[in-house]
C-alpha cells in the first residue's frame, strides 16, 4: 500500500475508460453490438476465464503467481465428465468432489511454496504439468456429459428482455466476483493479503498470519481453478483434457490490466472483472466484424498490457518523486 | 469512491449507453428480436451490405495444417461467389474460442452458420440456442456426437473411416501385407483422428503380417509429425513403414526419418491422407509413397446446403465428400492440377 489512496486509482478508471471506448467503437461500427444479448454474452461466455481471474486477483496481490489455472480447469472438467458420463455419479457429489479436489491441489502448491520457500513460478509450473499430464491420462478425448441435471443448469435463464439473458454459469461468476471483492475490502483475510503482497516481513512484524495467508490463497485459487473447470463443463456440456490452455495467462493479463503489480499489493477484483469484460468485448468485436484475423485479439491485449504496466511504472515513480519532496 | 465511479463509467455505457450513442439500431433492435432472425438480419445491416443476399457466419477450427486453409480460402471463394457476407472466425484450435463464436454469430442474427467442429463433443448447449434462433448448422469436415440430430442441419465431410481403410489397403498391397508400422495420430479426441484410426484397424486386420508398433499423437502438425517420429525412429528402428492421420505430419515425419539416416519412399514407406500440394510435391521427390485424398473444397456443398436450410427445405443429413487414392506415379501428373 505505498502508493498514495487516490493514485491507486488512476489504472482503476484508465481499465474502465479503455472498456467504456472499445464498447463505444464496437457499437458505432457493428450493428446490433450494442445489445443486451451482447453485454449477457460477454458474462456469459467468459464466466470460466472471470472466476480464473478473480481467484488470481488474489494470488497476485499476494505477491505470487499460479500457472496451473488453466490444467486444473481441463482436469477438473475431464475427471467430472467421466465420473458423470462413464461411471454414473451424479453431477451434485461429482463437483463437490472436484471443487474439494482443487482446493486441496491449490492447498498442496501453497504449502510448497510456504514451508519450503520455493517459487511459486516454478512450484505451479510443475502443477501445471502435472494437471494437464493428469487430464490426459484420464482420457485423451473429450467426453460428453449427458445428464438431467446438466439439462436442467443449462436451461436455467435470468431473462433480460427480448433473447437476452444470464445462464447460471454467468450469475455464479457475479456471485463469486461479489464476494471476492467484498471480502477483498471488508475481511482480515482481504487486509492480510494486500499486508502480504506490500511486504511479508513487515506483515509478520505486524504479527499478521503470514504463513496461513499464503497457503489459503493458494488453497482458494485452486478451489477457483476447479469452479472454472465446472463451469466450462456447462458452458461445453463436455469434458475436455484439451480445455484451457493458456487460460491461466489470460487471466494474469486480465488482473494486470484491471490495475494490479505483479509486485504485489496492489489490485482490485472490481478491475478484473473490468479486465475481464474487455477481453470479452474484443473477442466479440471480432467476430462481429469477421473479416481481421482472430489473432488481433492477442495482438490488442498485448498493447493494453504493455500499455498498462507503462501507466503504472509512471504512477509509482511519480508516487516515489511526492515522497521525496 | 473511484471505484464507483469507474465501475458507474463502465455500466453507463454498458447498459444505459447503448441507447444514446446507438438510437437507431436499438430502435430497430425490438422487431429483430421478436422476429424471424432471417427476415430481422438484413434490416440491421449496414447500409452497404444491403446488396448482399445473406450474412453467415463461419468458425473455423485454426489455420493449423494447409489443408485446413484450403478448406477455409473454399469457403470464402464461394461465399464471394454467391454475394453472402461471410462472417469468419478462427478459434486457434480451441473449442471455447469456437462456442463464442458460434454464439456471436446467433446475437449478430446471421441466417445460416458453417461449423468445422474441433472436438465431437460439447455442442448440444450452443447449438441448442442455435435452434432456438432458428439459425440451421451446417456441419463441414467433422461429425459431433448430440443425441438429438435435429440439432444441425447437415453434415459435410469426408468418410474418414473409409480414408483409413484405403491407406491400410494401398499399404499391404505394396508391402505384400508384411510391414513394422508406426502411426502417427491426429489431435486426441478429434473425429478424424479417431476414425481414420479405426478404418486403418479395419483394413489391417485381414493382414497378420502388419502390425503397428507405436501410435502417438503428432496434434495434425507438421512439428508434432517430425518431433515424435525422432522419438520413435529412435525405439523402432526395425520400422518399415509410417502412417500418419494427414500430409502434414507424414511431412515432419519424412524430414525426421533423412536425419536418422533412413530413405523415406524406399526404407520406409510413408502413407498419409489429405491430398495436400505438399504432399504431391514429397511424392514426386519419391519421398512419400501414398495419399489418400481428403478433399478440403467443400465450399459449394456447404453453402448448397445452407441456402436449402434457410428456405426450410429438406436437407439430408450426410452428405459424403468422394475421396480418391494418389501414389507417385500420379504425382507429377497431378500436381498442376493441385489447388491447396
Amino acid at each position: 500500500m505505498s502508493l498514495p489512496a487516490r493514485r491507486k486509482f488512476i489504472p482503476l478508471l484508465a481499465t474502465a475508460l479503455a472498456l467504456a471506448a472499445l464498447f463505444t467503437t464496437a457499437s458505432l461500427l457493428y450493428p446490433g453490438f450494442c445489445s443486451r444479448l451482447v453485454v449477457a454474452n460477454l458474462f456469459a461466455d467468459n464466466a470460466a476465464l472471470g472466476i480464473s481471474a478473480v481467484g488470481m486477483t488474489y494470488v497476485i496481490i499476494s505477491g505470487g503467481i499460479d500457472l496451473s489455472v488453466g490444467s486444473v480447469v481441463a482436469a477438473t472438467s475431464i475427471v467430472a465428465a467421466t465420473l458423470i458420463g462413464r461411471h454414473g455419479w451424479h453431477p451434485v457429489p461429482v463437483i463437490a468432489l472436484s471443487l474439494l479436489l482443487g482446493l486441496l491441489f491449490g492447498l498442496g502448491q501453497g504449502l510448497l511454496i510456504q514451508r519450503f520457500e520455493l517459487p511459486a513460478f516454478l512450484v505451479t509450473l510443475g502443477g501445471m504439468f502435472f494437471a494437464r499430464g493428469l487430464a490426459f491420462a484420464v482420457t485423451p478425448e473429450s467426453a460428453g456429459i449427458n445428464h438431467p441435471f446438466y439439462d436442467w443448469v443449462q436451461a436455467l435463464r435470468l431473462p433480460l428482455g427480448g433473447r437476452a439473458g444470464l445462464p447460471a454459469t454467468a450469475l455464479l461468476f457475479l456471485a463469486v466476483f461479489v464476494v471476492a471483492a467484498a471480502a477483498s475490502h471488508l475481511t482480515s483475510f482481504g487486509r492480510n493479503v494486500y499486508a502480504l503482497g506490500g511486504g511479508a516481513d513487515s506483515a509478520r512484524l505486524m504479527g499478521l498470519p503470514v504463513a496461513a495467508t499464503r497457503v489459503a490463497v493458494y488453497g482458494l485459487n485452486g478451489f477457483a481453478s476447479a469452479l472454472a473447470g465446472v463451469v466450462a463443463t456447462f458452458y461445453t456440456g463436455s469434458g475436455n483434457p484439451a480445455m484451457g490452455a493458456g487460460l491461466e495467462l489470460d487471466a494474469i493479463a486480465a488482473v494486470v490490466i484491471g490495475g494490479a503489480l505483479l509486485t504485489g499489493g496492489v489490485g482490485f477484483v472490481e478491475g478484473t472483472l473490468l479486465g475481464v469484460l474487455i477481453f470479452g468485448t474484443i473477442q466479440s468485436a471480432l467476430v462481429f466484424d469477421g473479416r481481421l484475423n482472430s489473432w488481433w485479439l492477442r495482438i490488442a491485449i498485448g498493447l493494453l498490457l504493455l500499455l498498462f504496466i507503462l501507466l503504472q511504472k509512471w504512477i509509482s515513480g511519480r508516487a516515489g518523486a511526492a515522497r521525496a519532496e | 469512491m473511484p471505484f464507483f465511479a469507474a465501475l458507474l463509467a463502465a455500466s453507463t455505457v454498458l447498459w444505459s449507453g447503448c441507447g444514446k450513442s446507438n438510437e437507431t439500431p436499438t430502435a430497430a433492435a425490438p422487431p429483430a428480436e421478436t422476429s424471424a432472425p432471417a427476415a430481422a438480419a438484413p434490416a440491421s445491416a449496414e447500409p452497404k451490405s444491403s446488396l448482399r443476399s445473406f450474412t453467415m457466419g463461419f468458425a473455423q477450427v485454426g489455420a493449423e495444417s494447409a489443408w485446413r486453409t484450403a478448406e477455409t480460402e473454399s469457403i470464402k471463394a464461394e461465399a464471394e461467389k454467391r454475394n453472402v457476407n461471410l462472417k469468419f472466425s478462427d478459434a486457434q484450435g480451441k473449442q471455447e474460442n469456437q462456442i463464442k463464436a458460434v454464439r456471436s454469430f446467433i446475437a449478430q442474427g446471421v441466417e445460416a452458420i458453417i461449423l468445422a467442429p474441433v472436438v465431437e463433443t460439447g455442442w448440444e448447449p450452443v447449438l441448442r440456442e442455435a435452434k432456438q434462433a432458428k439459425i440451421p448448422v451446417v456441419l463441414v469436415d467433422r461429425g459431433i456426437k448430440v443425441n438429438d440430430d435435429s440439432l444441425y442441419a447437415t453434415l459435410i465431410a469426408s468418410d474418414f473411416v473409409a480414408e483409413g481403410k484405403l491407406a491400410a489397403e494401398w499399404l499391404a498391397k505394396k508391402t505384400d501385407g508384411k510391414a513394422v508400422i508406426v502411426e502417427l495420430q491426429g489431435t486426441p479426441g478429434a473425429a478424424p483422428a479417431i476414425d481414420r484410426k479405426k478404418g486403418f484397424e479395419e483394413g489391417i486386420k485381414a493382414y497378420p503380417g502388419m502390425k503397428i508398433v507405436a501410435s502417438q499423437s503428432g496434434d495434425f502438425r507438421r512439428s508434432g509429425g517430425k518431433e515424435v517420429m525422432e522419438a520413435l525412429v529412435k525405439v523402432h528402428p526395425e520400422l518399415t513403414a509410417v502412417y500418419a492421420h494427414n500430409d502434414d505430419m507424414a511431412l515432419g515425419a519424412i524430414q525426421a526419418l533423412e536425419e536418422a539416416d533412413k530413405k523415406p519412399g524406399t526404407d520406409v514407406i510413408v502413407v498419409s491422407i489429405d491430398g495436400v500440394k505438399g504432399a504431391f510435391e514429397a511424392m514426386a521427390a519419391g519421398k512419400l509413397n501414398c495419399s489418400v485424398e481428403c478433399n478440403p473444397l467443400l465450399g459449394g456443398f456447404a453453402f448448397d446446403a445452407a441456402g436449402m436450410a434457410i428456405k426450410g427445405a429438406p436437407v439430408a443429413k450426410n452428405t459424403v465428400v468422394p475421396d480418391r487414392v494418389f501414389e507417385q506415379s500420379q504425382a507429377a501428373a497431378e500436381l498442376p492440377n493441385r489447388k491447396y
